[in-house]
This record gives C-alpha cells, sequence and structure tokens, in this order.
C-alpha cells in the first residue's frame, strides 16, 4: 500500500482554540503537520456545509476547536457548534463518511498540551482508517 | 428530505458558491518574516516566497530577517507603493502578536488596514514541527490559504458610534454613590436611580465599621449630602428601571417614578403626620424590629429629606377613607392625587450597583431563626449597636428588653453549604462577627461572647490584627466548631455544638444568637439583570466579562458592576470597584466616537427570504426583522461579529464581513 498522509482541515475559533494552538507553539510543543487551520472568530461560524465542502474536496478528516461550554466568547455561540456537529454527524452517514472524521474538542487558550494531544491522535485515527473514498455520487 | 434529495441540496448550493464572482484581480504583496531563526530555522523561508511568488495574484514576493522591526516594515510600505498593491500577506508570527503593527503599516502607507492579513506560521508551524521539508510545506499552505482569503477581503472601516455623555447609575448604596460621584466629578451628568425612599443602602444601617470602629452614619451621610447637593448629579429616588434599550454610548431607560404623595420640596420634615398616622407596620430601616407609619421617613438623615407615603400600607388615598395626614400638614405637602411618572433618559453608560439583601432568616429553621425572637441576623445586630437604632444604642434583646449577658455568634449560617444553603462564603462574616462581639463587650463589659467558626478568613489590610485584638483584648471566645442543635427553654436559647479543636461538647445557655446570614444578590436583581441584558452567575450574582483580567465590566459593552451586587465584599472593596466601574465608564464619556470592530454580519437582501431563522441565533439582539423590507437586517453597532447567525442561514443571504462563505470555500480548496 502506497503511504498515506491524512489531508486534515482545521477550524479554530480566535479565541480559545487558536490561542490554544498558539500556546502550544510558545510552548515549543510538537505534533504532525497533517492539520491547516482555518481561523474564525467563534466556532459558531462554521457552517455544516463547509465541512461538507472539505470532505468533498478531499479532507480526511476535519477538526473543529473551539471553547469549553460557558466560555465561548461570544456567550453561547459554541453550544450552536455543538448541536449542528451533532446532527451532521448523523447525516455524514447518509454521505458515505464516517462520523469519527469528523471531530469537534473544546481547546482553551490555555491549553496548548490538549491542542497537540487531540491533534495527533486525530491525525492517527484518521492515519488508521485510511484515505476517505466517497462514492461518484456522494462527490457530485 | 431524501437522503438523495439532500445531496443533491448541497451540490446546488456549492454549485453557487463555485461561481467565481467576477472580481478585479488584486494586486497582493506577500512578506516572509524569518524571525531570526526561530522560523527560517524550520522553514524554508526563500522557498515559501518564491513558491508564493508564482501563485496567482501575487505581484511581489520577499522575504526578511525580521519583518517586524523598522526596516521590515518599511520594506513592505515600500513595496505597496513601488508594486501598487492593494492586499497585503505577513507570514510570521500569530496575528494576535503584530496584525496591529502590520495593519498599521500598511495603513501608513495609504492601504486599508483590512486589506492586511497574517499568515501564522512561527506558532502554528515552525515551532511545532521538527521535518524542515515538512513544515515548509505546511508554511506554503498556510500562507496561500491566506492570499486567497485577502484576494476576497473588503475594505473596511471601523463602525463609529456617537457617545451620550451621561451616565446612568443603579443604586444608591455605597457602591453606587462613589460610581455616580466619581463619574460627576469627572464633569458628566449622572442620573442615580434608587428603588428605596432613600439612598445610603445598607450601609447607612451599620453602627461602626471594621476594622477602624468608625462609625458608618458620620462616613456615610457626607457622602449621601454630596450627591443630593451635586450639580451633575440628577437623583431620582423611589424610582425603578423599567427598560433598557439600546446600546453602548446609546442607552435609552425608562424610568418608573412612583408617587411618594409628599411633595420633597414642600415637607419640612416636622414629623406632625406621622405622628397622627393610625397605621403601625414594621420598619425596614430597623430590620423589623420596630414600627414605622404608612408615612414615615426611613431615617433621620435620609437624602432626600422627605417623607414617603407608603402606599400600600396606607388605608386609602381617599380623604373619607382616612386623610388624617393631610389634614394636619400645615406646608401642604401632601397630595394624593400624585401618579406613577415615566421619566426617559439617555445616556451613553450604565453601571449596575445593585447590591446584596440577607439570606432569609426563615431558611434558617435549624438555627431557630425566624422562630425564636432571640435568634437575629447581623444587619439586626447591627442596628442593636447603633446608637440611632431602636435601642438607642444599648444592647437588649428582643423577646424581653434584657441585656443579654451570654452572647452567641455563630458565622457561615447559609454560607459555605451546598447541600442546604449557598456553596459561597459571603467573605465579610468573619470581620464583622469579630467587630459584633467586640462592640458587644465594650457594650457589656461583664458579659460573655461566643463565636462558632469553620476557619477565620480575616484578608485585608488590618484584619487579622483586629481579629487577634478581639480574642485577646477582649476575651472573645472563639470556637471552632459547627452548632448542632439550638432549642428554647426556660427564657433562654440552648445552644449545643461540638468544640472540634478540643473534641468537647459544648452547651451554652445564651441570651441572644446572632447569625451570620449568609449575603444575596439583592431582591430584585434577576429582574434588572433581565433587563439589563447582563449575565449572572450561579448564585444570581451580576457576572463580569472576566473574573480576572475585566472584572468590572459586564460582557455587554458600555455597562459596567460595581458592589455586593457582583459577589459578596466589604467596604473598601465595593468602593474600590465602584471607583473601578466608574473610570471605565468614564473612557467611554470622554471620547466623542466609539469605533467597533467592522467584521460584522451582512445581509444579501435580494435573497433574503425573511425566515428570521438568524434571529435567536444571535446572542446580542443585533438581527433584527424589518416588516417593510420583509426581511433581516443587521445593527452593526450590536454585532461582535462572531458570525453564528451566517452559520445558520439557510439562503447564504448573511454573511460576515471578511469571513465570507466564498473566502471559507476557497481557502478549504486551497489547503486540500
Ligand atoms: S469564541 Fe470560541 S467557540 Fe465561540
Amino acid at each position: 500500500m502506497e503511504h498515506f498522509e491524512p489531508k486534515i482541515v482545521c477550524f479554530a475559533c480566535n479565541w480559545c482554540t487558536s490561542a490554544g494552538a498558539d500556546l502550544a507553539g510558545t510552548s515549543r510543543m510538537e505534533y504532525q503537520p497533517n492539520g491547516i487551520m482555518i481561523r474564525v472568530m467563534c466556532s459558531s461560524r462554521i457552517d455544516p456545509q463547509h465541512i461538507l465542502w472539505a470532505f468533498k474536496k478531499g479532507a480526511d478528516g476535519v477538526f473543529i476547536g473551539g471553547c469549553h461550554p460557558d466560555d465561548c466568547h461570544y456567550i453561547d455561540g459554541n453550544y450552536n457548534t455543538l448541536r449542528r456537529i451533532k446532527l451532521l454527524k448523523k447525516l455524514l452517514t447518509d454521505f458515505g463518511i464516517e462520523p469519527e472524521r469528523l471531530r469537534l474538542e473544546w481547546v482553551s487558550a490555555a491549553e496548548g498540551k490538549k491542542f497537540v494531544m487531540v491533534m495527533d491522535d486525530f491525525i492517527e485515527q484518521i492515519r488508521n482508517m485510511g484515505p476517505l473514498r466517497l462514492s461518484q455520487e456522494a462527490s457530485a | 428530505m431524501s437522503t438523495q434529495e439532500k445531496k443533491d441540496n448541497i451540490s446546488q448550493e456549492k454549485e453557487n458558491v463555485e461561481i467565481p464572482k467576477k472580481r478585479k484581480s488584486k494586486r497582493i504583496g506577500i512578506f516572509v518574516c524569518h524571525c531570526g531563526i526561530n522560523i527560517a530555522g524550520t522553514v524554508d523561508v526563500e522557498k515559501v516566497a518564491k513558491t508564493l511568488s508564482e501563485h496567482e495574484g501575487i505581484i511581489h514576493a520577499e522575504d526578511y530577517v525580521y519583518m517586524c522591526s523598522d526596516p521590515g516594515q518599511k520594506k513592505i510600505t515600500d513595496a505597496i507603493k513601488e508594486h501598487n498593491l492593494d492586499s497585503v500577506v505577513v507570514a510570521c508570527c500569530s496575528p494576535s502578536l503584530h496584525e496591529s503593527t502590520f495593519r498599521n503599516a500598511s495603513k501608513s502607507a495609504g492601504l486599508n488596514p483590512y486589506q492586511c492579513e497574517i499568515a501564522n506560521i512561527r506558532e502554528q508551524c515552525s515551532w511545532v514541527h521538527k521535518d524542515k521539508d515538512k513544515a515548509t510545506k505546511k508554511a506554503i499552505k498556510i500562507a496561500k490559504s491566506i492570499v486567497e482569503k485577502v484576494k476576497r477581503n473588503e475594505s473596511l472601516e471601523p463602525i463609529s458610534i456617537s457617545v451620550t455623555k451621561r451616565a446612568l447609575v443603579i443604586g444608591g448604596g455605597i457602591s453606587g454613590i462613589q460610581a455616580a460621584l466619581d463619574i460627576a466629578n469627572a464633569g458628566h451628568e449622572v442620573i442615580l436611580v434608587e428603588r428605596n425612599p432613600s439612598i445610603g443602602g445598607h450601609m447607612i444601617q451599620l453602627s461602626e465599621t471594621f476594622p477602624t470602629l468608625d462609625c458608618s452614619q458620620c462616613i456615610m451621610t457626607p457622602k449621601m449630602v454630596e450627591v443630593s447637593k451635586h450639580p451633575n448629579i440628577k437623583l431620582m429616588t423611589y424610582s425603578e428601571i423599567q427598560e433598557i434599550s439600546g446600546y453602548v454610548g446609546n442607552f435609552k431607560a425608562k424610568i418608573l417614578k412612583k408617587p411618594r404623595y409628599v411633595d420633597p420640596d414642600k415637607c419640612t420634615m416636622c414629623d406632625e403626620c406621622s405622628k397622627v398616622c393610625p397605621v403601625l407596620v414594621p420598619n425596614e430601616f430597623d430590620e423589623n424590629m420596630t414600627g414605622r407609619r404608612a408615612i414615615y421617613i426611613p431615617f433621620p438623615q435620609a437624602i432626600p429629606a422627605t417623607y414617603t407615603l407608603d402606599i400600600n400600607s396606607c388605608p386609602g388615598l381617599m380623604p373619607i377613607a382616612c386623610g388624617k395626614c393631610a389634614d394636619v400638614c400645615e406646608p401642604n405637602a401632601i397630595d394624593f392625587d400624585m401618579k406613577p411618572e415615566i421619566i426617559e433618559e439617555e445616556v451613553g453608560v450604565i453601571v449596575a450597583a445593585t447590591g446584596y439583601d440577607l439570606y432569609g432568616l426563615e431558611k434558617l429553621g435549624e438555627y431557630g431563626a425566624g422562630k425564636y425572637p432571640n435568634v437575629i441576623n447581623g444587619l439586626q445586630f447591627e442596628r442593636l449597636l447603633s446608637a440611632s437604632g431602636p435601642t438607642k444604642g444599648q444592647i437588649l434583646r428582643p423577646s424581653d428588653h434584657k441585656v443579654p449577658k451570654e452572647v452567641v455568634f455563630i458565622q457561615c449560617a447559609g454560607s459555605r453549604d451546598p447541600e442546604l444553603h449557598n456553596a459561597y462564603c459571603s467573605k465579610i462574616c468573619c470581620m464583622y462577627t469579630a467587630k459584633h462581639a467586640m462592640l458587644y463587650k465594650h457594650h457589656v463589659p461583664d458579659g460573655q461572647a461566643y463565636i462558632f467558626y469553620i476557619d477565620i478568613r480575616s484578608g485585608g489590610k488590618n484584619y487579622e490584627e483586629f481579629v487577634q485584638r478581639a480574642i485577646e483584648q477582649d476575651d472573645v471566645l472563639y470556637l471552632r466548631g459547627k452548632v448542632s442543635k439550638i432549642f428554647e427553654e426556660n427564657g433562654t436559647v440552648k445552644v449545643w455544638g461540638v468544640d472540634t479543636l478540643t473534641g468537647k461538647d459544648i452547651e451554652i445557655d445564651a441570651d441572644l444568637v446572632v447569625l451570620a446570614v449568609a449575603m444575596r444578590p439583592s431582591k430584585g436583581a434577576d429582574e434588572i439583570a433581565k433587563k439589563l441584558k447582563i449575565a449572572q452567575d450561579k448564585d444570581g450574582f451580576l457576572a463580569e466579562a472576566h473574573p480576572k483580567l475585566r472584572p468590572v465590566e459586564s460582557i455587554t459593552s458600555g455597562m459596567f458592576l460595581a458592589g455586593a451586587a457582583q459577589a459578596p465584599k466589604d467596604i473598601p472593596e465595593a468602593v474600590a470597584q465602584a471607583s473601578g466601574a466608574a473610570s471605565k465608564a468614564l473612557a467611554i464619556l470622554s471620547s466623542d466616537r466609539l469605533y467597533h470592530d467592522p467584521i460584522v454580519a451582512k445581509v444579501d437582501e435580494e435573497t433574503c427570504s425573511g425566515c428570521k431563522i438568524c434571529i435567536p441565533l444571535c446572542p446580542y439582539g443585533a438581527r433584527i426583522y424589518d416588516e417593510e423590507k420583509k426581511i433581516v437586517v443587521v445593527n452593526e453597532v450590536l454585532c461582535e461579529g462572531c458570525g453564528c447567525c451566517i452559520a445558520g442561514c439557510p439562503s447564504g443571504a448573511a454573511q460576515q464581513r471578511n469571513f465570507t462563505d466564498d473566502q471559507i470555500y476557497s481557502m478549504i480548496d486551497i489547503i486540500l
């Protein structure tokens, strides 16, 4: 089997998860480089359509990071994110995508370590799952 | 919807997005920073610049050792001018560090600052990876994704808001008074609203204050008088907030002015009216230990200096019902025809200083509170100690007006008890109980004071010394332990407990028991929080914007918190927070205009179907249905730019400026 490097799109909110990822950097922690971050102001900016789009365009996994419950910079945006992601996970199977390819985590600005752990864990998990192969019909 | 339909729908939506909108192609410059070896050590910066220079839209690409240095910034400004760039990407450290640096530099070269974006290739790339090849590839992707974003960035101007240079302070206790005076002394008009007939709050009820034992009324009344005389303060007592609308700089308040049926300008405080009033009701100022008439003045130094007719206890306004007070009022100050009034005020900032109330004695049945007259709370004891109190400063127990010789003080009554009462520590009780015991000993030198405590929290300037003084000089007996049982027998209150330090059972035949009852948010705090749209914590206190870094601000911009409304605190802390809130408020009042980040939501009027799904998604009430246009519009001043409504919009009509769907899709495309 040819070598597989998972392609991962990461969405992170500006106030917690992106800051947490910055902290991982400032603390010189190390993790695998497969994820590329798209910073948005709040995790609730992420539309399920963005996630489907990423899968359609070839992402093997999509990661969403937001503030912990009750810590969202915009009061309760992350609760909306939670609801949307839960719902989308149910639908993913219909599209032939394993729901585990989508991961939502709460990572605070102080949790550089947690960011590194979930990043490595997620990348490893996707590596084990192998590339996402969408059916012709689903990627149409 | 069938699965197939869903899929169709989704690909349909995407089709719309995929058609590239015709836009004039931008001239973009990319600047890659080495950050010494911080980036260049793991990322091949030349390669990043070289690869990017071939990317569509890039007119100029260069790398430099320290982009944020003056020569580095000059490279950017020079390139903007020389190549006529209309967008800039700096691939460097996190935007939280130098976004403003580079936006300012771009601005100085004539670019709109929102045309400058940062690609974070240090914290999120060079510092977290070791393999240079992989890190370089990742840095290229990050940089390209930001280029794709900036290609679609709009030029934006900060949203500017005018400021009404007046403040509203809610609550006339020490915190509200302090905040009002600070703002008024800085030259701005203040409306101070108090729901009771007089300002003064709980502090004016106190006898002496720890740890200096200065008389509370002596230090409070001058401040109250200052408020009433201050040319910049409009005092509205016996008034309540009815409605607050608007936003920072431009709030509108509707204030209900309850009728007091006495004209303060005419009232000479001769007291003739209350002498003839036939009604006797409990006196709130004396914590219900005495009575007052239906027409009354809460206490002699009340501000405003006027009587008030309490309509809820008056037999009726019709002179036929009673009308005795009006008959004897020589200056004709009593006016039964007064009506409630709604006063509308416009203000730029609001300080909420709504204070506290004590946890209800009736909830502390296990201490016999509410059942035995000789079990009282701390504020009642303050009134007994006070020279202006019901006993003129003599300590007499309520049941038979005898001087109590054995007094038991119980700390943490209703506090630090997550199972039955409040989980939190009320913070001031250790100190005021020490003060109570000390003052009791000063009044009754041959009496004995006992204090049951869990532990003593005496953090504060000169606080620990004060507690030691109570123990050493005034022979107050501290007993570490909880009271297990309280019951009445032969006119004494039996207090059973255990001293956990000696393990001995303790039985005291007390003449008086004083409970250091928990502090609660004041009655009506829930309602006020709702009207102001200020969040409350789990205990109902008003929530600060950040527990450490923004302790005097609420999450709503332009609204500030002061005093015990936010958490239990003592007088110096309440005053400090009030001054803090005032200075934060003044920062707004001293600017002519406020500026707001313009990355807000917008609505495509053509596409919006008016489905209103977005309205409840907005935590700030910024989305409003326009009845005329039959679509939803955004109040840009209220919008904080989270983008939650955008993701919820089913038609794509909602977009966030510079975080549009188009931008996100194109970033995804380039990453993959
Ligand atoms: S700001 Fe982090 S999830 Fe909303």
